[in-house]
């Protein structure tokens, strides 16, 4: 995983509500045994129209937005546990994710996937939104160490919430799977009086 | 004087491996189910990392998600799709883990599948890289969906580090109206609790209408537990349980059975153990249900109009389903009905639908596919004679998959068209690009088929 300290960029508003993961990858892009190649189909029913077109109106497709963070509307990531989520938003070149809530599978995926999901409050959120819409030059900085998100230069500064475990994988690109795995022979031991 | 504890904390406090200092815990994992299409990438990994898989004997696999519903004895004809089912019967045979695939008499959808082989057992911790995996939570296991990275974490060490949920209780007491189902409540609970309602809580499902529910009322009320946003969903084990339980394929026999349920009867929450939040809910207040929008929060009672709402979120939904506020949906025209799904594809959907649909024909606009969760529902779906009845009223018996809850395989609904489907989600797309879904019973469901259009089937049963 990669190791995640700060990040100054621009970003892309998505102001909808309840992004569900078959929004962020339809289910029939779901069939490749790698984890690869998904950004190519990230939000695709929203990029593109029913007869492939580009769909010119939508935050992605706009070329005066670009940037390496997603600010996007209340309860992003909804749904399906598919894992393929974080990775089709990580493939297209994100780092962070803004929300002011997010679902609880999506937000696991996104930090064993060094995608950072940051939650603000919704004034704040309705703020960075606006600010971006009327200024798609405006950067934002997120610091992981300091568990803050800002825009420099304005009044826009709020502390995030990150669980302190998961903040140090993040930092160092650590995952669980080296944590488990070294932890063995306290597993072992726990199955030695297993009820199952 | 003892701690009172939930049904929640007594399962999983008898878990917990160890707990990080200011940290979440290491969660000990008692079954671990897997399918084609959240588990190659978990695979990959472990053997890019040259770790082995920790305990096979403890992991369950069913090709499900991504199987087509007709001709399953023939070669799958997409490429890619037939790969992937490939590639989960070569990763199963190389790790040494049961596989179910397409054609065994086992075969069927993960969640209806593993409870019907008595593989899920209260008071277990269970696993799948699908976020319906709370189904299993109607038996007392602590049973949620977890992502690809946590599904090699349990390959790796059959274990997962977790912070532990907050409780939510939502009780629902009084006695159900004639042609409410399951299904009904469930999405009646969420049309109430908002689908983030849910988010960082396991919740429990007490009161008298879940205790009266069978053990399939159950999973469906637990399986749509994700779509208020919680992990999973627990309802306590009872007789009702461990009769359902008794005698199944891998379910505890003889001596060990007794004293599994002695022990399945000490999980129950204690009284006066404190919840970080409740709902309760009187069930007069609920009727047959219905969705309109492009969550499963949406939802109506089906003789209530579509609420009115300046969210911009609540427009575009509205605008995606071509739907008015302040509509009412009886009389809509629908050309598509799909009874299946983890949710609502056991064999009780399919009486419930059949003593409907009996002596009734289809009407000619509708194209009704019945998928059964497994091949041993459709057995018994064929052994009870409905599938007889069905073919009589003119609708079409598939073979069991997802089928079109997700529309992964061939089972799509075509762009622009409603289909009343008693599935689990009708987000923008999921049964097909541009599909419109309509959440339902099963009853309402063949109803729908029947008549050829939304009906207020309270009125016809009352």
């Amino acid at each position: 995983m990669e190791k995640f300290t700060t990040l100054k960029s621009r970003a892309i508003p998505l102001n909808i509500e309840n992004v569900d993961t078959d929004q962020i990858i339809p289910a029939r892009f779901l069939k490749a045994t790698d984890r690869k190649g998904f950004g190519d189909n990230v939000f695709r029913d929203w990029r593109y129209d029913k007869t492939g077109e580009i769909n010119k109106d939508f935050v992605l497709n706009d070329t005066k937005y670009s940037g390496q963070i997603l600010v996007a509307g209340d309860n992003f990531g909804c749904g399906s546990s598919r894992e393929h989520a974080a990775w089709a938003i990580t493939d297209f070149g994100f780092k962070v994710v803004v929300s002011s809530f997010f679902a609880d599978i999506f937000k696991g995926n996104a930090l064993n996937n060094g995608l950072l999901p940051v939650q603000v409050s919704k004034d704040f959120l309705s703020d960075l939104l606006s600010l971006v819409v009327s200024n798609p030059q405006t950067e934002l900085v997120v610091n992981l160490e300091n568990q803050t998100i800002s825009v420099p230069d304005s009044e826009l500064l709020e502390d995030f919430e990150i669980d302190a475990y998961k903040k140090t994988c993040m930092i160092n690109g650590y995952d669980d799977i080296d944590y488990l795995v070294n932890n063995k022979e306290q597993i072992e031991a726990f199955e030695a009086h297993k009820i199952y | 004087m003892t701690t009172k504890k939930t049904l929640f904390d007594k399962v999983w406090d008898a878990h917990v491996v160890n707990a990080i200092d200011n940290g979440p815990q290491i969660l000990y994992i008692d079954k671990h189910l897997i399918h084609e299409v959240t588990s190659p990438q978990a695979f990959n990994e472990l053997e890019e990392r040259g770790i082995p898989v920790f305990r096979p004997s403890q992991i369950v696999a069913t090709a499900d998600h991504n199987t087509p519903t007709l001709n399953q004895d023939q070669p799958i004809k997409d490429k890619l799709s037939r790969q992937q089912l490939e590639q989960l019967s070569k990763n199963c045979k190389k790790n040494d883990i049961t596989l179910y695939e397409l054609g065994h008499k086992y075969n069927g959808i993960v969640h209806v599948m593993a409870p019907e082989l008595g593989i899920t057992q209260p008071g277990m911790t269970m696993v799948c890289g699908d976020s319906h995996t709370s189904t299993h939570g109607a038996f007392g296991a602590i049973a949620f969906g977890i992502g690809t990275s946590q599904v090699a974490q349990v390959f790796a060490s059959q274990c997962l580090l977790l912070t532990k949920p907050k409780s939510l209780r939502v009780s629902v007491n009084g006695k159900l109206k004639n042609g409410v189902l399951p299904k009904d409540v469930i999405l009646y609970i969420i049309s109430k609790l908002g689908t983030n309602s849910g988010t960082g809580y396991f919740c429990e499902y007490a009161g008298n209408v879940f205790e009266e529910m069978s053990m399939e009322g159950r999973m469906t009320v637990c399986n749509m537990s994700i779509e208020m946003g919680a992990r999973g969903g627990m309802i306590a084990p009872d007789n009702t349980t461990f009769e359902y339980v008794k005698g199944r394929e891998f379910a505890p026999k003889g001596d060990d059975f007794e004293k599994k349920v002695a022990y399945w009867k000490t999980l129950p929450t204690d009284d006066g153990a404190q919840f970080d939040q409740e709902y309760s809910f009187d069930a007069q207040d609920i009727e047959p249900m219905i969705t309109y929008g492009t969550n499963p929060g949406m939802g109506i009672k089906i003789s209530e109009t579509i609420p009115v709402d300046e969210n911009p979120s609540f427009k575009k939904s509205l605008a995606y389903m071509n739907f008015e506020a302040g509509e009412s949906l009886i009389n809509k025209p629908i050309n598509f009905v799909f009874i299946g799904s983890c949710t609502n594809s056991r064999i009780e959907d399919f009486r419930v639908a059949a003593d409907y649909i009996k002596g009734k024909k289809k009407a000619s606009n509708v194209t009704a596919w019945l998928v059964p969760g497994s091949k041993q529902v459709e057995n018994q779906i064929i052994e009870e004679g409905l599938k007889a009845v069905f073919e009589d009223a003119g609708f079409e018996l598939r073979q069991p998959g997802c089928s079109a809850c997700l529309a992964m395989n061939d089972d799509k609904i075509p762009q622009g068209e409603y289909c009343v489907s008693t599935s689990n989600r009708n987000f923008e797309g999921r049964q097909g690009q541009g599909s419109r879904t309509i959440l339902a019973s099963p009853l309402v469901a063949a109803a729908t088929a029947v008549e050829g259009k939304i009906i207020d089937i309270s009125k016809q049963l009352n």
